[in-house]
C-alpha cells in the first residue's frame, strides 16, 4: 500500500487530507471524532479576536443545489466564524494538539486589520502548540463586510502586509487561505509569497444566491423575508477551484509556493487531481457535512489504491504531475486535428449528437432514417460537444489524425506542431524558425 | 370468509374481506413526487423520439417528462391530454412494453426503458386532481353531430369535437359510459372507479349530452341519425362473442369470459362474486389473462389458461404472461378443446393437443381432460349490432385513414374498425382523428 503520508511545510499529518476550517472543525468533539475516523488532520474553525463572539442567524445558513435524487451538488452558507469564546476554543485546541500529536491541526484566524489585534491573537495561538496558522482572507459573507475576510483578499496590498506581520510575531508556518472571489487569483497569491506565507491555501466560498423563491420573491436561504449572498461551496464549485490552483502553481512569480487544494473533493479522484496540479494537501468540507467523517476511508483507501497502480510510492511524487500541462491557448498545438467517432455497437440511437451538432455545432451528424448516426468527416470540427451530450460512456470517442493525413474538412495535410504564435491569420506571428 | 379456495363448486366468499381490497386495489400505485423526479430525470430527451412513435397517439413523451422534471407536472398533464384525452386511464391500460416503452433507447440500451406510462400516470392524475378541466370549448359552430359508443373510441371522438364548437349527443347501449373501460379492463388496473371519475372530468368540456341505454338498431337506425345530425360517428366495439363450436359449451358454469369480466367490474363487494374452484380459460389474448388471473384473484384455487397455438403467438404481451403465471395461473399452450363434460354441473373439459398440420392446425390425437366447475370462453370479440350497407374490412367496418367509412356523413373508429390492434390508446386515436376529419368536413367552405 502506497505511503500517504504528508508533510505539507514542516507540519506531518498521516495523509493528505484535512477538514477545512468550517463546522466539521468548531470543537472539540467534532475533531475527535474525525481523527478517530482516519482525517490526517484540521483547520480549526477560524477564530476571531478577544471580546464577545459574532453571532450567527437563528434561521437557515444553508441553501443548496441538487441532482434529481437530491444528490447535494453544491452549498452555500452565510455563517460567519466560530461563534464560542476564544478561551474555550483555543482550551480545546491544546487539549486535542496534546491526544492527537501526530494530526495535523491549524487554527485559522481572522481578526481586524491592525497590527495589535494580529500580534495578540498569535501570541494564544502559540500557546496551544497548535502546528500553524491559516490567514482567512476568504469569507466572503458577513466577515467581509467589516473589512475582514475576501475584504482583505480581494486587496493584494493588504494580504501582504497582514502576512507579514504574522510571521513577525510568531515562529508558526503560516498558509494563506484566498478567496476566489477576484478576477485573477496569481495577485494575491504573489502578494502572499512576498509577505513570507509558507503556504497558500484555496479556494474559500463563491459569492452565490443559490435560488430564488418564486413564492416569497426571496433569495435562499431566507431569513425573514430576506435573503443575502452567501458562499458556494461543494462539487459544483470543483473546477474553479481546480483552475485557481493550476493558475498559482503554473505562475512563474509563485511557481513552487506551497498549496493546500481545497473546493468540492468529495472522492479520492477529486483529491488527486487537486495533487496533480500542485496541492501538497487537500481539505474538505462540504462532502464531510453532507456524508459525515466515514468518507475519509475511501478517500484514503482510494488513493492509495491509485498510487499503488500508478507506481507511485509517496504522496509527493504525485504532487505538481499535471502542472506542466497547463498551458495558455496560444501554445495549444493547432495542428493536433481529430474527429468523432460513434460506436455504432455502442449506440442507443437517442439523437442527442444530433440535435446538439444540427442545432448547435457544425452540422457534422447525420441521421439516417433508421436512426443511424454517423459523423461526417469533412464537416466534424472534433469540438467533442456529441461526446460531452452522448448518455453514453464511450459511445463517441475523439480520434487523432495521424500526420501525412488529409483532413477531409479543411483539405490540409495534418503537419507538425505548430500554434497560434506563429499562425499566419495571427497580426501578432511571429516569423517560425 | 364461509368459504375457502378449496371450497368445491362455484361459491361466494373463498377469502377474508381485507384480501379482496388488497388483490383488487392498484396494481402501480401514482409515483410519489420525488420518485417522479428520479424517474423523470432518466429521460434523455431524445431528438425525434422513438417512443412517440410508437404511442398511437403520439404524445410528445420527452415534453411531458421535462415538465414533470421542471416542477410542473400538471403542464406536462396538459400534454398528453392535447393528444389523448384518456391519457389517465391509457397510463394505466396501455400494454407500455410493446409500445412507448418498448421503444425507449433505455430498453434497447439497459433493458429498462423510462418509466413513461407510470409518469404519465403521476402527470395526468396530478392534472385531474385539480378537478378543473384544462381545455376550453370553441365558439359554437351549430353543428349537431352524433357519436354512438361511449367508449374510449367515441369518448375521444366527443371530446375533440366538442372542443371545437360542435354539439355531441352521445348514445351508449349501456347503463354506464366508457365502454370497456367501465366493463372490460382488470378491475386492479383501473381502480378506485378511476373510468367512471375520468369519464365526469372529460365531459367537463361542455357541449356534450351522453344519453345511456340507447342502442343503435333498436332505439333508432344509422339513417334516422343521418337525418338528424351532421354527421354520425360509431364507435360501437365489438358486442359479440366468438363461438367454441364444442358440444357442451352451453353448459351451466360455462359462459363467455367477458361477461364475468363486466359482472365483476359492477360487483360492488367482490366477496358476493362466486368463483369456482377449478377454473379453466380457453384463449391466449388480454381478456383470457383478465379473466385467469381475476379468478385467482377472487380465490379460485386452480387457474388454467390453455391456447390453441404456441406462446409466440399468443395475444397477450410476455409481460402480461409473466403476470399471470406470477399469480399462479397455469398456463398451457399448443392445446384445444374438443369437448365440455357436465352432469347437472360442470365437470371436465377435455382438449386435444395440437400442431401445425399441412392445412393449419390439427389435433395430434393425444387428449387430455382439465377439472373444471367453471369455463371462461375467450376466444375473441366480434362485431355485431353494426348497421347495414356499409362496407366491411374482412369481419370489421371498413375505414380510411381518416375513419370515413363507406358511408358518406358516417365515420367510425375503435375495435369495431379494422386498422390497428385493438387497444384502448389505438381506439382514442382513431376517435379523436375522425373527430378532426369531421370538423374539417363541417368547416370546409362555408
Ligand atoms: C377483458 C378486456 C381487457 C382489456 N384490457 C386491455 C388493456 O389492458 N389495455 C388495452 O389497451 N386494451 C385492453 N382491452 C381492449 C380495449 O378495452 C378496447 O380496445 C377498447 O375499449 C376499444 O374501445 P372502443 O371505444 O372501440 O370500444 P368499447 O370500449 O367496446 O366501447 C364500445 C361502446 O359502444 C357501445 N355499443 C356497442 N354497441 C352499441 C349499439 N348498438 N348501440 C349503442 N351503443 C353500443 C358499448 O356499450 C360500449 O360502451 C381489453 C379488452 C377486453 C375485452
Ligand atoms: C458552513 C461553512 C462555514 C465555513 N466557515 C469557514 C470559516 O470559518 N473559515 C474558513 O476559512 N472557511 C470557511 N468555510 C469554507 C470552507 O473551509 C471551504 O473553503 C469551502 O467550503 C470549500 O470547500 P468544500 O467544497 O470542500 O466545502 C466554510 C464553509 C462552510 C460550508
Ligand atoms: S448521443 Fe450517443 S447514443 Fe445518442 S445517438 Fe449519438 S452516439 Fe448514439
Ligand atoms: S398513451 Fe399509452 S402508449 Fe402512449 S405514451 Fe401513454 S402509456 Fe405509452
Ligand atoms: S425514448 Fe426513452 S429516453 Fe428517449 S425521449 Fe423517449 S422516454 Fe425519453
Amino acid at each position: 500500500m502506497a505511503n500517504l503520508t504528508t508533510n505539507f511545510i514542516g507540519i506531518k499529518s498521516p495523509n493528505p487530507y484535512w477538514l477545512a476550517s468550517a463546522p466539521p472543525t468548531d470543537k472539540e468533539y467534532n475533531v475527535v471524532r474525525a481523527f478517530k475516523a482516519g482525517w490526517g488532520g484540521v483547520v480549526w474553525k477560524t477564530l476571531g479576536a478577544e471580546g464577545p463572539p459574532v453571532v450567527n442567524v437563528n434561521g437557515p445558513r444553508y441553501g443548496a443545489v441538487w441532482g434529481a435524487d437530491r444528490r447535494l451538488l453544491g452549498l452555500n452558507n452565510i455563517e460567519l466564524i466560530t461563534d464560542r469564546p476564544l478561551e474555550v476554543n483555543l482550551r480545546e485546541i491544546k487539549q486535542v494538539k496534546r491526544d492527537w500529536p501526530d494530526r495535523a491541526l491549524v487554527v485559522s484566524l481572522m481578526v481586524p486589520c491592525d497590527e495589535e489585534s494580529w500580534k495578540a491573537i498569535l501570541k494564544h495561538v502559540e500557546d496551544t502548540d497548535a502546528d500553524g496558522v491559516e490567514l482567512n482572507f476568504g469569507c466572503p459573507h458577513g466577515m467581509s463586510e467589516r473589512g475582514m475576510g475576501s475584504a482583505v483578499g480581494q486587496v493584494p496590498e493588504y494580504i501582504e502586509m497582514v502576512t507579514r506581520w504574522v510571521k513577525q510575531h510568531s515562529r508558526m508556518p503560516c498558509i494563506v487561505k484566498l478567496t476566489p472571489n477576484i478576477a485573477d487569483i496569481r495577485k494575491p497569491a504573489e502578494a502572499a509569497k512576498r509577505g513570507g506565507a509558507d503556504a497558500v491555501s484555496l479556494i474559500n466560498t463563491i459569492n452565490s444566491i443559490t435560488s430564488v423563491n418564486l413564492d416569497t420573491f426571496s433569495p435562499e436561504p431566507m431569513i425573514d423575508g430576506k435573503g443575502a449572498h452567501g458562499g458556494y461551496c461543494g462539487p459544483a464549485v470543483k473546477p474553479i477551484a481546480l483552475n485557481m490552483v493550476a493558475e498559482i502553481a503554473r505562475n512563474a512569480e509563485t511557481h513552487g509556493l506551497p498549496i493546500s487544494g481545497i473546493g468540492g473533493v468529495t472522492t479520492w479522484r477529486d483529491a488527486a487531481e487537486f495533487m496533480t496540479l500542485g496541492a501538497g494537501s487537500v481539505q474538505v468540507c462540504t462532502a464531510a457535512m453532507t456524508y459525515g467523517f466515514g468518507i475519509i476511508k475511501e478517500l484514503t483507501a482510494g488513493l492509495s489504491q491509485y498510487m499503488d497502480e500508478k507506481g507511485f510510492t509517496s504522496v509527493e511524487q504525485l504532487v505538481g504531475r499535471a502542472v506542466p500541462n497547463v498551458t495558455d491557448w496560444q501554445y495549444l498545438n493547432l495542428n493536433y486535428v481529430a474527429k468523432a467517432k460513434i460506436n455504432q455497437d455502442l449506440c442507443i440511437s437517442c439523437g442527442r449528437c444530433f440535435a446538439a451538432c444540427e442545432d448547435t455545432s457544425h452540422q457534422a451528424i447525420s441521421m439516417s432514417p433508421e436512426r443511424k448516426f454517423e459523423v461526417i468527416d469533412a464537416e466534424c470540427v472534433a469540438c467533442n460537444l456529441c461526446v460531452n451530450v452522448c448518455p453514453v460512456q464511450d459511445c463517441i470517442t475523439m480520434e487523432p489524425m495521424a500526420k501525412g493525413k488529409v483532413d477531409p474538412r479543411t483539405g490540409e495535410t495534418v503537419g507538425d506542431y505548430a500554434n497560434w504564435t506563429s499562425h499566419p491569420n495571427n497580426p501578432m506571428a511571429k516569423a517560425a524558425e | 370468509m364461509s368459504n375457502s379456495p378449496t371450497t368445491p363448486g362455484i361459491v361466494p366468499a373463498r377469502l377474508h374481506s381485507e384480501d379482496y381490497a388488497r388483490h383488487f386495489d392498484d396494481l402501480y400505485p401514482s409515483y410519489d413526487p420525488h420518485e417522479a423526479m428520479v424517474a423523470a430525470d432518466r429521460c434523455y430527451f431524445c431528438h425525434d423520439a422513438p417512443c412517440i412513435t410508437a404511442c398511437p397517439t403520439e404524445i410528445d413523451i420527452p415534453l411531458f417528462i421535462r415538465q414533470i422534471q421542471a416542477g410542473q407536472p400538471e403542464a406536462a398533464g396538459k400534454t398528453i391530454f392535447n393528444q389523448n384525452i384518456l391519457g389517465g386511464m391509457c397510463a394505466r391500460v396501455c400494454p407500455t412494453e410493446t409500445l412507448c416503452e418498448g421503444a425507449c433507447v433505455r430498453e434497447a440500451a439497459e433493458g429498462k426503458p423510462v418509466e413513461i406510462g407510470r409518469l404519465q400516470r403521476y402527470a395526468t392524475d396530478k392534472l385531474i386532481a385539480k378537478n378543473a378541466h384544462p381545455f376550453t370549448r370553441a365558439p359554437s359552430t351549430g353543428k349537431r353531430v352524433a357519436v354512438v359508443g361511449a367508449g374510449p373510441a367515441g369518448l375521444a371522438c366527443a371530446h375533440r369535437l366538442a372542443l371545437h364548437g360542435h354539439d355531441v349527443t352521445l348514445l351508449d347501449a349501456r347503463e354506464k359510459p366508457g365502454g370497456l373501460n367501465e366493463y372490460g379492463i382488470a378491475a386492479y388496473k383501473a381502480a378506485h372507479d378511476f373510468a367512471r371519475a375520468e369519464v365526469d372530468w372529460l365531459l367537463q368540456i361542455g357541449g356534450i349530452t351522453l344519453r345511456q341505454g340507447w342502442k343503435l338498431g333498436v332505439d333508432g337506425t344509422l339513417a334516422e341519425l343521418q337525418a338528424e345530425y351532421d354527421a354520425v360517428f360509431l364507435g360501437i366495439g365489438l358486442a359479440g362473442v366468438n363461438a367454441l363450436g364444442v358440444a357442451g359449451e352451453d353448459a351451466p358454469g360455462a359462459r363467455d369470459a367477458v361477461d364475468f369480466i363486466a359482472e365483476l367490474r359492477q360487483t360492488e363487494d367482490l366477496s358476493m362474486l362466486p368463483i369456482g374452484r377449478h377454473v379453466v380459460v380457453i384463449g391466449g389474448g388480454m381478456t383470457a389473462v383478465d379473466a385467469a388471473v381475476q379468478s385467482r384473484l377472487l380465490g379460485a384455487e386452480h387457474v388454467t389458461m390453455v391456447y390453441r397455438r404456441g406462446r409466440d403467438q399468443m395475444g397477450a404481451s410476455d409481460y402480461e404472461l409473466s403476470h399471470a403465471a406470477n399469480e399462479g395461473v397455469k398456463i398451457i399452450t399448443n392445446a384445444m378443446p374438443v369437448a365440455v363434460h357436465a352432469n347437472g354441473a360442470l365437470r371436465e373439459v377435455e382438449f386435444a393437443y395440437t400442431h401445425q398440420g399441412p392445412t393449419g392446425l390439427e389435433p395430434t390425437g393425444e387428449t387430455f381432460r382439465l377439472k373444471a366447475d367453471q369455463l371462461f370462453k375467450a376466444i375473441g370479440q366480434k362485431l355485431e349490432g353494426a348497421p347495414e350497407g356499409l362496407t366491411l374490412d374482412g369481419r370489421k367496418l371498413s375505414v380510411g385513414a381518416d375513419g370515413r367509412t363507406s358511408l358518406a356523413g358516417v365515420w367510425a373508429g375503435g375495435d369495431c374498425t379494422g386498422g390497428g390492434e385493438d387497444l384502448t390508446v389505438t381506439a382514442v386515436a382513431q376517435g379523436r382523428d375522425a373527430a378532426e376529419s369531421i370538423h374539417a368536413a363541417l368547416t370546409a367552405k362555408g
